[in-house]
């Protein structure tokens, strides 16, 4: 048995060096010189200062800008730091609601989320996504349903007519690839970018 | 349910079967030390770290031996995360400056991921550098799941030599699992993840001013590397708090796909293994079929219940299914595919929320984990956990026609039926035994997110989760305290190595005997009624088990909800 101790100890640490180190910082090197941008994070610059990434859903709350799914993730309270506070989409802590099928607590936030998009456009459906908070809390997609269904505020916020926003809408649609994978999306930083793109013509 | 949606499913299914047979002769090749095409490269490392390590490769080990060498290479990997926790922030790679993790934390963390667990009660991004993700996690990823394979292989070879006293060389096994087979899958696999999207950096957090003016501070990382072996080594420890549902670590619906199959690969493969190993190929598949009938089901059900969505959905006339906690790129089918081919197999990465899925959708990841993770499961602990319940379905039908039962040409007696029962029974000994603490102990109660049926399914879940080495949580469970950070690791631990042990002793008692062919009253174990007999024992030994624990979680919940009760 005390034969085994030798390998034990050398093993570990010679496997540890190759999976460990070298493998990771050989991916790191490689990934970076094959797809520099998506290895940094797919980061979007605009007049030279990062804006967010592409991959990574950021909060809208203003009128003119299409809004994301509700977000669940949080952020240490200043005030005590046994505590959390709401953060939406906070991007160095992803997470979320962990709310179960009979939270009341759950019932109570889809109550009034339904109704003050009902107040806000009452001729449509709410699709299901714009009222519930996705896993990550960092969604970057909302249905092609959920962007149809804000369309009357926005071009209302931004004085356009619903149509040409309705254009924007339809050419940031993605489908599913190769038609079967996934699900149709649109991505809402590419969309509203493409709307204020569209505004400044 | 849709139709885009089942066609989705039955593709990851026929991608399976076809990989298993290619990937099973590769792997038999490895795990005999035969030639294949990576040998002119690989074979000078594979003999260099022999050499340096003073390992004889052409001396093979008794199964005890075998085993302990198994555990001090367990022990080493727990000192070395242990440790870089502990220590990192005085350590490099450290640019978001994380301080030093707790000492129950760190303890938790290295038992989970020395156990292949993974079970995430630090919080990724927010709580350890990257000399912790890359030395203590990746790697510790990389062995955990070597050790798993070599395991099988050593099982297998019990089953497949005869009158020997030996049952292969652990170090060997190891180093060629690593060499051979999880490395350069890897490199590819996270290029891949790269071309999708996944970040592979060292460099700072990144500062974003959004279209709106606000700061965003966003989290990357050397993800990509990480998330390769995660999937391919049923690990599931995410680089971040959310796991594969971050955008970053799974950032399309093709990296989910590919995420999925990754996962059940190699465990699909061994079966393959296992009946080449034994002389019979469709041996192997005999046992793939008992595992794709329980997948199919569990498949299934979790399915129709999320896009049946959930009774306070329904008032609000919500349609589309039970949408919270989940992704939209991946939607109904694509989050609850994943859900349960994560705990089918003992992975545990997680692209939706399982906290927020339907009673019943819920219910099945909870089952597949308590059935012991056997539906394909973690890389080599699926299949040794799949032998164990083959075991006790032959002896049942030894039992029937009064023979003794014999399975590919070994007898099977006494000895192995009662290490196959110690292994299964210790599992709900953990799970329910701890989960009947957590609901009494005023400070575990205190952990709960959810009222009602639902707070006991998260205990329940966690202790399944670890016992079974999963990983994947009801996350509203507030994991990260004291008594559950100790707790769940005596039962990773449990789960884990009172599995393993008696695993080996049956490997090395069947090698020691004697190989008998097949003769007129042997009981046929390649034909559908093998497979519906392990299938009912599966069924018959989990269900007295554990169904009085979910009529007081899910199924409960599931009746309180079509009554349109909250809590």
């Amino acid at each position: 048995m005390f034969r085994e101790i030798r390998p034990a100890i050398v093993l570990l640490l010679v496997l540890t060096a190759i999976t460990g180190v070298a493998y990771p910082l050989a991916m790191t090197g490689i990934a970076g010189a094959l797809f520099p941008a998506k290895a940094q994070g797919s980061l979007i610059e605009k007049d030279g200062k990062v804006v967010g990434s592409a991959l990574i859903g950021q909060e809208f709350k203003e009128d003119k800008y299409f809004h994301g799914r509700p977000s669940a993730t949080v952020a240490p309270d200043p005030n005590d730091s046994t505590k959390t506070v709401s953060a939406p989409y906070n991007a160095a802590n992803s997470g979320g609601s962990n709310l179960g099928p009979t939270s009341k607590a759950l019932a109570d936030r889809l109550k009034e989320d339904v109704d003050k998009l009902r107040s806000e456009n009452p001729n449509a459906a709410v699709p299901v996504d714009l009222v519930t908070t996705s896993a990550s809390g960092l969604d970057p997609d909302i249905s092609p349903e959920a962007a149809e269904f804000q369309v009357p505020r926005v071009a209302k916020a931004r004085n356009m007519p619903q149509d040409a926003v309705k254009q924007i809408v339809a050419a940031n649609v993605q489908g599913r690839l190769f038609g079967l994978l996934g699900e149709p999306r649109v991505n809402v930083l590419a969309l509203n970018l493409a709307l204020d793109r569209a505004a400044a013509r | 349910m849709t139709l885009i949606g089942w066609i989705q499913i039955i593709l990851y299914c026929a991608i399976i079967v076809a990989l298993t047979k290619p990937l099973g002769w590769y792997m038999t090749r490895v795990f005999n030390g035969e030639r294949t095409f990576l040998s002119p490269v690989l074979r000078p490392i594979e003999a260099g770290i022999y050499w340096i390590s003073g390992v004889d490769e052409k001396r093979e080990q008794h199964w005890l031996t075998y085993t302990v060498a198994m555990l001090l290479f367990h022990v080493g990997g727990f000192l070395i995360i242990y440790g870089v926790m502990r220590l990192q922030a005085v350590l490099p790679f450290n640019p978001a400056g994380q301080g030093a993790v707790a000492e129950d934390l760190s303890f938790n963390t290295a038992i989970s991921f020395i156990t292949n667990t993974n079970w995430q009660n630090y919080g990724g991004e927010s709580t350890v550098s990257y000399l912790v993700q890359m030395v203590g996690l990746t790697h510790q990823n990389f062995l955990s799941a070597a050790t798993g394979i070599a395991l099988a292989v050593a099982l297998i070879r019990g089953f497949s030599r005869a009158s020997v006293r030996t049952v292969g060389n652990f170090w060997v096994d190891v180093t060629r699992s690593t060499l051979y087979v999880l490395l350069p899958i890897c490199v590819l696999y996270a290029l891949f993840l790269v071309s999708q999207g996944m970040p592979q950096t060292l460099g700072d957090y990144v500062e974003a001013t959004t279209l709106e003016g606000a700061k965003q501070t966003i989290a990357v990382g050397p993800v990509a590397s990480q998330v390769a072996i995660k999937m391919l080594g049923t690990n599931g420890g995410g680089f971040f708090n959310a796991n594969a549902a971050h955008p970053f670590e799974n950032p399309t619906a093709l990296s989910n796909f590919v995420q999925m199959l990754s996962i059940f690969a190699i465990g699909a493969a061994l079966t393959n293994v296992f009946g080449r190993m034994v002389g019979n190929q469709r041996q192997g598949w005999a046992i793939l079929s008992v595992m794709g009938v329980l997948f199919v089901a569990g498949v299934g059900i979790t399915y129709w219940a999320e896009a049946s969505g959930t009774s306070t959905l329904h008032a609000l006339s919500l349609t589309g299914g039970n949408m919270e906690g989940k992704e939209v790129r991946f939607g109904i089918v694509a989050s609850s595919l994943f859900a349960v081919i994560t705990t089918a197999a003992s992975c545990g990465a997680v692209n939706a929320m399982h906290d927020s899925f339907t009673a019943l959708g819920g219910m099945i990841p909870l089952i597949n984990m308590q059935l012991g993770e056997i539906i394909i499961g973690g890389v080599g602990a699926g299949l040794y956990g799949m032998l164990l319940f083959v075991v006790l379905a032959i002896f049942v039908a030894g039992l029937m026609v009064g023979r003794t039962p014999e399975y590919v040409g070994k007898k099977i007696e006494a000895r192995e039926v009662k290490m196959a029962m110690l292994a299964i029974l210790v599992l709900p000994l953990m799970y329910l035994g701890w989960t009947a603490v957590g609901v009494v102990y005023p400070a575990a109660v205190a952990s709960m997110a959810n009222a009602g049926p639902h707070g006991f399914t998260e205990v329940l879940y966690a202790f399944t989760s670890a016992t079974g080495n999963n990983g994947s949580a009801f996350a509203g469970l507030t994991g990260n305290t004291f008594f559950y950070n100790l707790t769940l690791a005596s039962a990773m631990f449990v789960g884990r190595f009172f599995m393993i042990v008696p695993a080996m002793a049956i490997a090395g008692s069947l090698a020691a005997k004697k190989s008998i062919p097949p003769s007129a009253g042997t009981f046929p174990t390649t034909g559908g009624l093998f497979v519906g007999l392990v299938v009912g024992v599966i069924l018959i030994i989990g269900g007295l088990t554990f169904f009085p624990a979910l009529a007081l979680g899910p199924i409960v919940e599931q009746l309180a909800m079509n009554a349109g009760q909250v809590f």
